[in-house]
Formats: structure tokens, C-alpha cells, sequence
């Protein structure tokens, strides 16, 4: 009996030890991630050509900034603007700014930095021809000059309060020579910058290997880097990338949708982290010309009264998520969050409607793009309970805000990401500065945010963003969603922070 | 012959001519491109400068006179997106869903054919019950829930055969087994189906009377009659394997292009689409041809036809 059980056991034991042995043998290679010091990483939208200047996808961006560096790096912890390739910088006029730069720093492909490389590189990417891909990111800058091999002047063409955050990292500095012989595409092809990684293969679009570069300066904002090799894949399918992730296979994903990410907790490392990007319902009370409902004040008010966004933001956002009352991500310089606040509370929704005349009811059309269609649909069932039919229409982004600027809409649900910056202007002038995004044109808020926007003295700044934020949530021009979170899929070993600018920071990364 | 041939490559000219007029006029349809490519936090000021740079705000007409007139010419244009030539990324891409297609469909012949063969010597026996079985399942299982179960099972559990990428030969496994058993339904009802038409006719009674054995009698008088529809299905089944893989190279990280044709529709990268659509709208002129070619030369009637 006793050797039958033990021979049983025997044989199990040999049965368990081929299977782990099997298993170990066919994923080998994802097991020794920590040992070979090497980070995978996938990605669901494909990265776009590395030039800087002309990206907008996060996943390129991100690429990017491990190869480049920027003359300044905003310190996301502390807030504060540090030096990188510039050593020292003063606003010697309002509008005139110069740089003392770092010596001793080399390219990937061995060439110096010097004054040369600041003033060839951005005097070619403000060039219209150029192609620049977000104008607002350098269209403040009238020309760069050199003083001497280590000292630069930029003078602006128009106050910006934003230059120094574009400069922090936004900007990066090309190799000028091999720049000037390559062009774009030939920076594309061959990313070379200062950066603590260098490129060292890429399948444009498919796969990209990075390596830490041994001679990264002394002194630089991003640090020694720990992790030695990142593989990039792009994987398109997010069900596949839990699975790689779950076999050890992959050891960094990002964008899991909340109820996915709820589902992989405790299988992998869930983070969840929240981000510049906001969710609105924008209003058009000019854009219709009064003949809207929307038109009303008291009719917008109601609309946000009747809405139960708490219930819907647990529901489909989660994680980090948190209902907003400004047009603004509190985690912006400039986004007061002393406004007046809209409770959900159906009862004085109804109330307001009957005092503005829709006692019975109206009918109103609402475009949704780049919104989780769930979130729309339950935005439609609340205000239905107190009389008003939101008739849905989901469009592609492009098509939406096509529709949105051609003044074609009394409602849009989007979002709003503010290219990750921290600071208000990079949302609120874009829909109340009397831009073709502004479908308000209200005067008042245009010109508090003129003042905000060219001012250099913060307090000056604040307090104009600050009459303007409660100016918004007073008129209801908005109804305010919530702040987007992230969550990333990690490989149990990982030490990794995320950041609300959603520029992942490989760097900072290491081994538990 | 000659006839035969100069007529079905004027159809097929006017085939792409308007494949790729109908698809130029819905991209448009779907979105101003110019906003599609400034992204999301693109501004007004950007979708304009866009829009002037890449002249899309010439007349329809105007820009696909333009692209249709550098494509016969053979260039295809630059991808808004990657910023190099179309054809570059095209080629970079095509290897993978050549292979994919291709050895998808051998499998695919490989089991439907002789299974249904099979099915028809025994129609209503277990054979052909099995067979029917398969085709059911074939045709109700979604693709990405077979690829996704198969990855969990033999990726993630079994560990046997990587779960995605095509770096090794091995990568090709799942994919194809997958996109496979989704082509094989449709072909092998359709040799079921001939077979049976053929073996009750009186020809094949004939030969089955002066005594021939019956593997003989299948594979020299049967088959070839019931060949026939098969090689107009295949023709098109494979052109739907090139093209209609979006689903499983997905889900496999496969990059080929049938995924590119879907990214860059996402991005609006106009010049991209338009090739892809060239393409794919050449291959299956090509391949119903080819499979006219082929059925004139078993079946000596339908030259006559032609």
C-alpha cells in the first residue's frame, strides 16, 4: 500500500517536474527579462516615424524622449523646471530669453552638442514648410541665435506663457550636420539625440529596440538608467497582451480598460494612475443661435443636474477617475477649483426646465467621439428621466470635431488631453480663447484668457484663469466629466511610477 | 483564347477603376482627412495647414485624377503617416500575409477535399456527420475567440508555440491553423456537394459497372468533373484569406496588410488605403482569372463559351 502510494507519488512529481520543466524550457526567454535586464514593452497603436515634430501619438512621443533631450525637463514631482541640455537660462527682456549650455555632451553618433545643434534645429522646425505638427508648440518662436559655441538666444514672436514647459522636453535637439544633410525622414530613419537610450533597431511601426547609451552626460535630469535593453512590439490585440504579459513574455502594457484591469489584479501588477486628460460635454449656445434650448442658461444648469456623473464615472471609468467641476484638470496650474458645483439631484432639474419654459420636455442631438458609447448611453438615460430626448450619434474623432467647428452641434462628447501639460492654457484657449473650437465666443472669457496666456507674472496668470474657470462652471458652458486615469499591466518584478503627462519613464525604471 | 483573355483584362481595369473611385469618394465620407491626421488636441490653425500641405482642399475630382494618373505610372504616393514611399511600407508588409494566406489555403485544401470526398461516398454517415460538425462550427465561432482561446490554451497553459509576432516560423502556427478552419467549410461542402451530383451519374454508374475499382473511379471520373466549382470557390476563397486575415493578424500581432489597411484607415492615411485597396482588387481579378483559365482548360466546353 505504502509503495503503491509512493510510487503514485513518484510519478506525479516526475509528471509536475517535466510539465514545469517544459514550461520553463518554452518560456525561457521571458523568465530571464530581469536577469538579461532587458524590459518588454507592447504597444496597441503603432508608433509613428521618430521625429519629434511630427507626433502626436503618446507611443512615439514616448519612444522619443528616451532618445532626445530638450534644452530644459519639467521635474513632474517637484514642479519645478530643471536644467538638461541647457545649463542655465534668464529672460533678459520680456520677450528674449537665453541659454548657457551644458559642455561635454556627445550625440549617439559621437558629434559634440553644441550652440549649433539648439539653433539649427529650431530655426528648421518653426519653418511652416517644415511641417511642424502642433504649430501652438513652437509658433512663439520668432528665431534663434548663437552667442557663442555654448550660448544661445531665442527671441519670441509673440508672449507665450507656455515656452517654458514646450521647451522642457518638447523640443528636443537634433544632431545639427546630420540633420541638415538628412532632413526628417532621415531622423526617422535614424533617431540620433542625447538621450539615455539609443535607438539601436526599428521596424518602423512594428518593433523598436532601444539600448542604454554608456555615455549619457553627467548630471542629466533623467538619470542613470538602470534597465540595459528595451524591446517595443506593437500588439494590437489587448487580449493577446494580457496573455503575453501573464506568460512573462511582456513586462509593461498600458490603456487596460477598467474592467479588464479588474480581472488581471492580483494575476499581474495593476497601476492605476490619473492623467491631464478630461472628458466633457461641451455646449453650443452660439453656434445655434439662440433657437436652442442649449441657448438657455437655466436649461444648461438643469442638463447637469439631471446627470448622475458619479454614478456613471464609477461605472465606467474607475481607478484614479474623479468627477470634475471645471473645465480643467485640477492637477493644471491655473484650474481653481472653487466654482460653483452642479449636484445630481433630478428634482431641481426638472424645476429649472419648467422655470425655462421645458416643463415638457425637448429634444436635442448629441455627437459622441473618442467616448466609450456605455458612458453616453447612460448620460441619455438620466436626462431622460426628466423629459429630455438626447438622440446619440457616435462619429469618429475627425468627423466630430469637423461637424464641432463647422458649428454643425449642440452638444459634443469628447475629450480633451491638453498634450499633457500641466498648466490650464492648454485647454481653456482652445475652446473659450475665440478660436474655431470656441462655440461660446464670449468676450469676457477670451480676454481674461488673453491676458492669462501672455502674462509671464503668475499670480497675474492665476487670477484671470481663475475668473475664467468660474465664469465656465457658472454659465454651464461645459458639464465637466472627469479626469482620464491609466492603467498599466507590469510584470510582478517591475518598479515602475507612472505619471499624469502619460510620457511612460523608462528610465526611472528598475528590477524589485 | 486570345479573345477570351483581352476581354476579362478590360473588365478587370474597369474592376480597379472603380474599386478605387468608390473607396477615394468614402474616405472622404468618413471624416475630413486633414482633422483625422492633426489628431486628437490637433487645432483648427493645424487641421488647416494640413489640409493645404497635403491638398486636400482641392476638388475630389481634381485629387483622385491626380493619385490615379501617378498610380498607373506606378507611384503610389508617400504614406501621410510613416512619411515614406507607400510602396516601401507595402512591401515591407505583404510577405507576411502572402504566407499566412497561402499556407492557410494549402491546409485548407488539404483537409476540406479529401473530407469532403469522404462525406459524399457515405452521405449521412458518421464521416460526413463529423465533417458537418466542423462546418457548423466553422462558420459560427468568431475568428478572434477561436485565435484568443487557442492562444490561452497552447500559448499561455501549454506554453508549446508562441502566442504572437512572427519573428520565428513558429509564430505561424496558430494563425494559420485558425484562419484555416475558417475556409475550410465552405470548400468542403462544395466537393461534397459535386461529388455527390457526379456519382449518381450514369457515366459513373458506367464505370462502376464494367467493374473499375472505386478509388479509381473517384479519382478519374469523378473528381475532375466535380473539380470544377471548387476552383472558382478556391479562387475566391483565397483572395479572402489574403485579404480578410485584419481579424488574425490582430490577434497575433502579425504585421501584414490587412492590418495596415485597417490602421491606416483609423489614421485617415489616404495613400495607403487607396494602394491596399488597388491591390487586393488586382489579386482577386487575377485570381478569378486565372481560375477561368484553369476551369477552360478542364473543361473543354467553356472555351466555347469564351
Amino acid at each position: 500500500m505504502t509503495q503503491t502510494i509512493r510510487t503514485r507519488m513518484a510519478r506525479g512529481a516526475l509528471l509536475l517536474a517535466a510539465t514545469t520543466a517544459l514550461t520553463a524550457l518554452t518560456l525561457a526567454p521571458a523568465w530571464a527579462d530581469k536577469a538579461s535586464n532587458t524590459l518588454n514593452v507592447a504597444f496597441a497603436a503603432e508608433p509613428e516615424p521618430l521625429d519629434t515634430y511630427k507626433i502626436a501619438g503618446r507611443e512615439g512621443l514616448i519612444l522619443a524622449r528616451h532618445i532626445y533631450d530638450g534644452l530644459l525637463y519639467k521635474d513632474l514631482d517637484s514642479g519645478e523646471i530643471v536644467p538638461a541640455l541647457a545649463e542655465s537660462w534668464a529672460f533678459t527682456a520680456p520677450q528674449v530669453m537665453e541659454f548657457t549650455l551644458r559642455q561635454g555632451v556627445t550625440f549617439h553618433n559621437g558629434a559634440p552638442f553644441s550652440a549649433d545643434d539648439v539653433v539649427e534645429t529650431l530655426n528648421a522646425v518653426v519653418k511652416p514648410e517644415y511641417g511642424t505638427r502642433y504649430s501652438i508648440s513652437v509658433d512663439w518662436i520668432e528665431s534663434v541665435e548663437k552667442l557663442d559655441d555654448h550660448r544661445v538666444r531665442i527671441t519670441m514672436s509673440k508672449p507665450f506663457a507656455g515656452a517654458i514647459e514646450m521647451l522642457a522636453d518638447a523640443l528636443p535637439i537634433y544632431p545639427h550636420e546630420f540633420f541638415a544633410e538628412n532632413g526628417s525622414a532621415g531622423m526617422a530613419a535614424t533617431p540620433i539625440g542625447t538621450g539615455p537610450y539609443r535607438l539601436v533597431a526599428q521596424e518602423p511601426g512594428v518593433r523598436y529596440e532601444l539600448e542604454r547609451f554608456a555615455e549619457h552626460y553627467a548630471g542629466s535630469p533623467k538619470g542613470d538608467a538602470s534597465i540595459e535593453r528595451i524591446v517595443v512590439r506593437t500588439i494590437p490585440e489587448m487580449n493577446t497582451q494580457y496573455a503575453e504579459l501573464m506568460s512573462g513574455a511582456l513586462d509593461w502594457i498600458w490603456r487596460i480598460p477598467p474592467d479588464q484591469a479588474e480581472r488581471l489584479e492580483g494575476r499581474v501588477q495593476i497601476i492605476s494612475a490619473p492623467i491631464m486628460r478630461i472628458g466633457y460635454v461641451g455646449f453650443a449656445p452660439e453656434a445655434l443661435g439662440g433657437d436652442s434650448p442649449i441657448a438657455d442658461k437655466t436649461v444648461r444648469q438643469a442638463l447637469i443636474h439631471a446627470t448622475n456623473r458619479g454614478a456613471i464615472v464609477d461605472a465606467f471609468a474607475g481607478g484614479a477617475s474623479e468627477v470634475l467641476d471645471t473645465a480643467c484638470n485640477p492637477a493644471q496650474f491655473g484650474c481653481l477649483q472653487d466654482v460653483v458645483s452642479y449636484d445630481y439631484d433630478p428634482e431641481q432639474a426638472r424645476a429649472m426646465l419648467a422655470e425655462a419654459g421645458y416643463g415638457e420636455g425637448f429634444e436635442i442631438d448629441m455627437v459622441f467621439a473618442a467616448m466609450p458609447r456605455p458612458m453616453a448611453e447612460a448620460i441619455a438615460a438620466d436626462l431622460a428621466q426628466v423629459g429630455v430626448t438626447l438622440t446619440l450619434n457616435e462619429q469618429q474623432y475627425a468627423a466630430g470635431v469637423g461637424k464641432w467647428r463647422a458649428k454643425d452641434l449642440p452638444a459634443f462628447f469628447s475629450n480633451w488631453g491638453s498634450y499633457g501639460i500641466g498648466d490650464t492654457a492648454f485647454i481653456l484657449s482652445n475652446f473659450f480663447g475665440g478660436g474655431a473650437d470656441d462655440l461660446v465666443q464670449d468676450a469676457e472669457l477670451a480676454g481674461w484668457l488673453t491676458t492669462a496666456d501672455s502674462a509671464s507674472d503668475r499670480a497675474l496668470r492665476e487670477e484671470n484663469y481663475a475668473k475664467a474657470v468660474q465664469k465656465i462652471a457658472e454659465e454651464a458652458y461645459w458639464m465637466p466629466m472627469y479626469n482620464f486615469n491609466v492603467n498599466y499591466g507590469l510584470a510582478s518584478d517591475l518598479a515602475f511610477t507612472p505619471h499624469p503627462d502619460e510620457f511612460a519613464r523608462w528610465w526611472l525604471a528598475s528590477w524589485n | 483564347m486570345l479573345s477570351f483573355l483581352s476581354r476579362r483584362l478590360f473588365v478587370a481595369f474597369c474592376v480597379c477603376l472603380t474599386v478605387s473611385g468608390l473607396s477615394f469618394a468614402l474616405m472622404f465620407l468618413a471624416g475630413d482627412p486633414a482633422i483625422a491626421i492633426a489628431g486628437s488636441g490637433g487645432r483648427a490653425e493645424d487641421a488647416e495647414a494640413i489640409r493645404i500641405a497635403y491638398g486636400f482642399n482641392r476638388p475630389l475630382l481634381v485629387q483622385y485624377f491626380d493619385w490615379i494618373t501617378s498610380a498607373l505610372r506606378g507611384d503610389l504616393g508617400q504614406s501621410i503617416y510613416f512619411n515614406i514611399p507607400v510602396t516601401e511600407i507595402i512591401a515591407s508588409r505583404i510577405g507576411v500575409t502572402l504566407t499566412l494566406g497561402c499556407v492557410a489555403f494549402v491546409v485548407a485544401l488539404a483537409i476540406a477535399v479529401p473530407l469532403g470526398i469522404a462525406a459524399a461516398l457515405g452521405p449521412n454517415g458518421w464521416i460526413d456527420r463529423i465533417a458537418l460538425m466542423i462546418a457548423v462550427s466553422g462558420q459560427a465561432i468568431p475568428s478572434f475567440w477561436l485565435g484568443l482561446m487557442a492562444i490561452v490554451v497552447f500559448g499561455v497553459w501549454y506554453g508549446w508555440v508562441p502566442i504572437s509576432g512572427a519573428e520565428t516560423w513558429q509564430g505561424y502556427i496558430l494563425p494559420v491553423i485558425v484562419l484555416s478552419y475558417y475556409a475550410v467549410p465552405e470548400l468542403m461542402r462544395i466537393t461534397r456537394s459535386g461529388m455527390i451530383d457526379v456519382l449518381s451519374t450514369d457515366y459513373v454508374r458506367a464505370a462502376r459497372a464494367k467493374g473499375l475499382p472505386m478509388h479509381l473511379v473517384v479519382s478519374r471520373h469523378a473528381l475532375r468533373n466535380a473539380i470544377l466549382p471548387l476552383v472558382s470557390l478556391s479562387a475566391v476563397q483565397l483572395g479572402q484569406l489574403l485579404s480578410g486575415s485584419i481579424v488574425i493578424e490582430s490577434v497575433f500581432a502579425l504585421n501584414g496588410l490587412g492590418r495596415l489597411a485597417w490602421e491606416s484607415l483609423l489614421r485617415s492615411d489616404l495613400p495607403v488605403v487607396q494602394a491596399i485597396i488597388l491591390i487586393l482588387a488586382l489579386l482577386y481579378v487575377v485570381l478569378t482569372t486565372l481560375a477561368d483559365i484553369l476551369n477552360a482548360g478542364l473543361d473543354p466546353r467553356l472555351r466555347g463559351g469564351a
